[in-house]
């Protein structure tokens, strides 16, 4: 242990402990911006910095480790003067134009200086500027990045895809694409994680919420629009909603008062995307001549572009079926759309999901149930829905609890259980069990599989047979999955991937807290939804069921096959913005 | 009133003085990667500071070449622009009064030409082509990379044995480099910009010299794969050394009676003893590394031979043919070539130069090992004569500084006309022709011409030839192996292209140039052997960073090596240097800045655990 004394109070840390945690471990305020734990500890911002006894430099605390008998003074008169005028020259080329940010509110530099009393900057402005391309799906603007460095950091440790990199040397020193590329000519995944680790509204998705007003506004077009299961964990948190404001009636409520026509739940498709996922498992496992192992889910389409673009040796073995997003727009615009007696023209399939990647998704060229029709019109985050809800002054505690409509809003447990890392597979698992066996497991049979750790295995029985599955989230994690799978360090039958850490529960979509993560409480939701749903297998879903027997025949015929599948070989990656 | 005043300088300029000396030292401390553009125009700024601003094309065209080159940095010009600046920088050169102006504009010139891609670049993405790749300045100059702000860290916490284990990752001759590197990585120390370098060989050499013998570690599983390296000197003995750890079956193939190449056979055992080399030797060949001396390719075994036996090849022969100066009389007695003088020596055969007047021609390190070699065989009298002015010696400035001290005479100026001999075919004396120092050529040097003077005659009874080597490409040539310009034409990868699987890498491939260089080449070589042989074996090393102490690191003095008094050097072949004492050490190894974790660093890791 090391003691140590922080404003006039003894502390007593772990070795190792930087002065930043020791402080805050003891209720110690320090301001930080270009800090983030683990992954950007590079004392660049020097916001964090404090005054050590018997040390002429200030020190950023963010990355000093605190060692015995250091006394410390986090807000010294020297700290107070260096740390305001660090955050004005960093002012001084911060596009601060609040009132207009994606961030204001939530922006942790805005904070910072609000707190630090800055209300004038004595210096001369210039900030960076944007060369960017506005249709492409994730935004960047220049002249509101203050070169934190973390969306290299994070893109490069948690996800490993090295999208970002610094540009130019010295006093021009920028944050960029790697290797002198362009954005929509790069290899990124569309995670969005550097998003929702920007301090600032440098980093941001494309604003699609005009096309949505429009569709809205355009009395010819009926408005369906889908909810993912993430979703409903995280709309009300950037809204402030006490749990009992933040339920999914009341999600529902706030979407049909917006004014869509339909407000269906992807949960449906997530189960519909089980009976032909698993079906598809099941074949494959049956298959003694199938050495293509083991296969991957298909419903995370960051996944799918990073495979596309890093591994594409493997793009073979992700499952064809669609994901539950596109699974849905293209039943809304076949089944459904035959069913209420509307040419599917008429239709605008709009999805709301935590993620970015998705956006891109529903432009693939080849993904749709017919060449006519996009199946998915436009997706937004769930940023942009709570931009929405704020645009149309919804005070959610106001509303009456609501419920998605039918037929496509009836789900099961399994369903909701897809934005949470380890849900797919458990999702799977169960309806796996119950095709091989003919009874259904105990619903919690496969609970193994959840949990935050990066990387996990389990082995089940399934009809006498072991199955090897594993689950991982995080393209880094992915990574060292597929680099041992390749080496053959390790052999499995089914793995899903879920590229965002703790899967869409923190997907790059969701709303944004600087400093906290509530990925973990946000997948805890989902399973308590699962866990008082009356239906926990997919398989006994009713509409999924009655779907099959009006519409689709059964798992992986042929009419399935041309609208629920997909075939991942038949787009590219780079240049697929529209 | 008086006619006239003593100049005295005032406060203002005594500082801008001394402001002068922080930049040139500040500028020797820049780091590689830096945008080409941004350096122009940051110089461009400070050359036109020192305009006097009478003449029109010094005073208000290098404020518009300023314009013009930001507006590139702005990404706000167009591809006429650098024909515009082109055409400026032309007439200032052309028409500026002195050489403020002119120097300045040939300045931008030349940069149009050098990094014309950087120009494009940002003019047509707004993008730059550099990136600070390696941030740490020691590092990025070692040629091999060896963790250098690791290692001065240990040191401080005594923690010697470490400091080799973390050395050989990149490096297994720690203990001959720790004697006879030339420190690349003290150029552009940061230290610099404070006060000076840190000495960074000689902590090494107090880390070698307090860490006792530190086991080699654990070789990877047998991959039975053989691979074959010619030549047992630094380069080859590195591939060697890592090929092993990566579980490779390894023989060396050395011509001469002992291991060890240049460092044993080049450099005189005064500056590295041969029992601290065989430190080196013995801790590469404890990894299971085979040796076969006395074997000359070519001769006792074929290249064809060896390629049918291995499954790969490693040619470091290094550059050891003598090179003729080409006048007459040069076949006389008494006149002998650098390389046979220090191999005889690096056999043990020392000859008795006891009473002679001796003559070394050249100007490089092996110049002065010579020099000081024939000092402590006995001569009477040693002149070194070179060609051009002491200040264009390639050797160490230490090593002239060494050589004078030790009663060389250094004759520069002179170029060897022919060699005098008597009756019998004994060189008597060198005949030199006056050179006066000439214009400077594209490389930057200064060119000699014949001064019209007479010529000079130089008595001598020896003569030693120290004017560069040449590598024996004969036997390479014939068996497929590309020779370009006397040398082996082998890619970065040290791949030659042309035979699957053989490699070459060190001196034979770059002409003479460093053991360090050779050390780095082999290490190069042996990670492309084993991806060739179809593995990805990883060197790494376990030894823990200490963090960086948090001290203010005040201007303070750096510590100089002292050595043994000449008087008593100049008696034997032993080690001249003395190691730094613990004080000085502990001292030393406080001043270093720690750029692998401030600065660059920590954002970019200022340091690579593996390779």
């Amino acid at each position: 242990m090391v003691k140590l004394k922080i404003d006039d109070i003894n502390i007593e840390v772990k070795e190792g402990t930087t002065i930043l945690e020791a402080a805050r471990g003891a209720g110690i305020g320090i301001p930080s911006l270009c800090y983030l734990k683990d992954i950007n500890e590079i004392g660049a911002c020097r916001v964090c910095i404090v005054e050590i006894d018997g040390i002429d430099n200030l020190v950023p605390s963010c990355n000093t480790v605190a060692e015995n008998g250091m006394v410390i003074h986090t807000n010294s008169p020297r700290v107070r003067e260096a740390r305001k005028i660090n955050v004005e020259l960093i002012l001084s080329q911060h596009d601060a134009r609040c009132a207009t940010c994606v961030r204001s509110g939530n922006c942790t530099l805005q904070t910072i200086a609000n707190d630090l009393g800055i209300i004038d900057v004595p210096y001369y402005y210039k900030a960076a500027k944007t060369k960017w391309d506005t249709s492409f799906y994730l935004q960047r603007k220049a002249s509101k990045c203050i070169k934190c460095m973390r969306c290299i950091q994070v893109c490069e440790k948690i996800q490993n895809v090295h999208i970002w990199d610094l540009e130019g040397t010295g006093s021009r020193t920028n944050i960029d694409v790697s290797h002198n590329r362009k954005i929509a000519e790069s290899d990124c995944s569309l995670c969005g994680q550097c998003i929702v680790n920007c301090p600032v509204g440098a980093l941001s998705e494309r604003d699609d919420t005009q096309i949505v007003f429009d569709a809205l506004a355009n009395p010819d077009i009926i408005t369906v629009v889908q909810v993912a299961p993430a979703v409903r964990t995280a709309w009300g948190e950037s809204l402030a909603l006490k749990p009992e404001d933040s339920t999914v009636g009341k999600m529902v409520a706030a979407l049909k008062r917006i004014g869509f026509d339909y407000v269906f739940d992807t949960n449906f498709a997530a189960d519909l995307t089980i009976m032909e996922e698993g079906s598809e498992l099941l074949a494959k496992l049956n298959n003694p001549n199938n050495d293509n192992k083991p296969m991957f889910t298909s419903c995370c389409p960051a996944w799918v572009r990073f495979a596309k673009t890093k591994y594409p040796e493997i793009v073979d073995q992700i499952s064809s079926a669609k994901s539950p997003q596109q699974m849905f727009g293209a039943v809304a615009k076949t089944y459904f759309a035959e069913k209420i007696g509307v040419d599917p023209h008429k239709l605008f399939c709009i999805s709301i999901m935590p993620c970015l990647a998705k956006k891109a998704e529903c432009d693939i060229p080849t993904i749709n149930s017919s060449e006519s029709i996009k199946d998915v019109d436009a997706s937004l985050t769930t940023r942009e829905f709570v931009r929405i809800i704020r645009a149309e002054h919804i005070v959610p505690e106001y509303l009456e609890e609501a419920e998605f409509d039918n037929p496509l809003g009836i789900a099961t447990g399994a369903g909701a259980i897809f934005g949470t890392t380890g849900g797919v597979m458990e999702a799977a698992l169960r309806s796996a069990y119950y095709l091989a066996t003919g009874e259904n497991p105990n619903p919690d049979t496969f609970s193994q599989v959840r949990g935050m750790d990066g990387w996990k295995e389990a082995k089940f029985d399934l009809a006498g047979r072991t199955l090897n599955i594993a689950v991982v989230h995080g393209l880094n994690n992915t990574s060292r999955l597929l680099d041992a799978l390749n080496r053959g360090e390790v052999n499995y039958d089914f793995v899903e991937v879920m590229s965002c850490p703790g899967g869409c529960a923190g997907g790059g979509g969701q709303p944004i807290h600087d400093g906290c993560n509530f990925t973990e409480e946000r997948g805890q939701m989902l399973y308590d939804i699962d866990h008082m749903s009356s239906l926990r297998f997919s398989h006994e879903n009713p509409e999924v069921l009655k779907l099959y027997e009006d519409y689709l025949e059964k798992p992986l015929s042929e009419k399935a096959h041309h609208i629920l599948h997909t075939d991942h070989n038949s787009w590219q990656v780079e240049n697929m913005v529209k | 009133m008086s006619r006239l005043k003593i100049k005295t300088p005032n406060k203002a300029q005594t500082v801008v003085e001394e402001l002068y000396k922080d930049l040139e030292r500040r500028i020797v401390a820049s780091p590689p990667g830096l945008c080409p553009i941004d350096m122009s125009q940051a110089f461009l700024r400070l050359a036109h500071a020192q305009t006097c601003g009478k003449c029109v094309p010094c005073r208000i065209g290098l404020s518009q070449l300023t314009n013009l080159i930001t507006s590139v940095l702005d990404g706000e010009a167009t591809m006429e622009t650098i024909d515009l600046i082109e055409k400026t920088a032309r007439v200032i050169k052309n028409s500026a009064d002195c050489a403020i102006g002119r120097e300045a504009a040939k300045m931008v010139l030349r940069g149009i030409i050098g990094f014309r891609d950087d120009y494009i670049e940002h003019i047509k993405h707004n993008r730059c082509l550099c990136s600070l790749n390696q941030p740490v300045p020691c590092v990025s100059q070692c040629p091999a990379g060896v963790d250098i702000p690791g290692y001065i860290a240990l040191i401080a916490e005594e923690r010697y044995a470490d400091c080799v284990k973390l050395i050989r990752k990149d490096n297994p001759f720690v203990t001959s480099c720790a004697m006879v590197c030339e420190h690349p990585c003290e150029a552009r120390c940061r230290r610099s910009m404070i006060d000076s370098p840190i000495n960074i060989r000689s902590l090494k050499r107090y880390a070698v010299e307090h860490s006792g013998i530190v086991p080699a570690p654990k070789c990877a599983e047998k991959t039975g794969k053989k691979v074959a390296v010619i030549g047992g000197g630094p380069g080859g003995l590195s591939a060697a050394y890592y090929l092993s750890l990566m579980g490779h079956d390894v023989e060396v193939f050395e011509k001469r009676k002992y291991l060890g190449g240049m460092l044993r056979y080049g450099i005189p055992s005064y500056r590295l003893p041969r029992e601290r080399l065989q430190e080196d030797i013995d801790a590469i060949l404890s990894t299971g590394v085979k040796i076969s001396t006395d074997v000359n390719i070519g001769k006792d075994i074929t290249l064809k031979e060896l390629r049918e036996k291995f499954d790969s090849i490693y040619i470091a022969i290094g550059a050891q043919l003598d090179k003729n100066v080409g006048i007459d009389g040069e076949d006389s007695r008494g006149v002998i070539s650098a390389v046979e003088l220090l191999r005889g020596i690096g056999d043990g055969n020392l000859p008795d130069f006891t009473g002679k007047k001796i003559i070394v021609i050249g100007g490089g390190n092996v110049a002065m090992d010579c020099a000081r070699s024939s000092v402590r065989l006995g001569a009477e009298k040693i002149n070194i004569v070179y060609r051009r002015r002491r200040e264009d010696m390639t050797a160490l400035p230490e090593e002239i500084d060494g050589a004078i001290e030790e009663g060389c005479e250094l004759i520069e100026l002179q170029a060897p006309s022919k060699i005098e001999y008597d009756s019998e075919g004994n060189a008597v004396a060198l005949w030199t022709k006056p050179q006066i120092i000439g214009s400077i050529d594209s490389s930057g040097r200064p060119k000699p011409r014949d001064a019209d003077l007479p010529e000079m005659r130089i008595e001598a009874d020896i003569i030693i030839k120290a004017i560069g080597q040449g590598i024996e490409t004969k036997h390479f040539e014939e068996n497929g192996v590309p020779i370009k310009r006397g040398v082996i034409d082998a890619m970065s990868s040290s791949d030659i292209g042309t035979i699957t699987g053989v490699f070459a890498g060190g001196d034979c491939v770059t002409g003479p140039a460093s053991a360090i260089k050779a050390i780095a080449a082999g290490k190069v070589a042996a990670a492309n052997i084993d991806e060739f042989l179809g593995y990805n074996h990883e060197i790494t090393v376990d030894v823990e960073i200490p963090e960086p102490k948090l001290h203010d690191r005040m201007p303070c003095g750096r510590i100089t090596s002292s050595e043994r008094t000449i008087s008593e050097r100049v008696k034997d072949m032993n080690l001249i240097e003395y190691a730094m004492t613990k004080e000085e050490a502990m001292q030393e190894s406080s001043r270093c800045l720690r750029c692998d974790k401030f600065g660059h660093g920590s954002f970019k890791g200022g340091r690579e655990h593996k390779w």
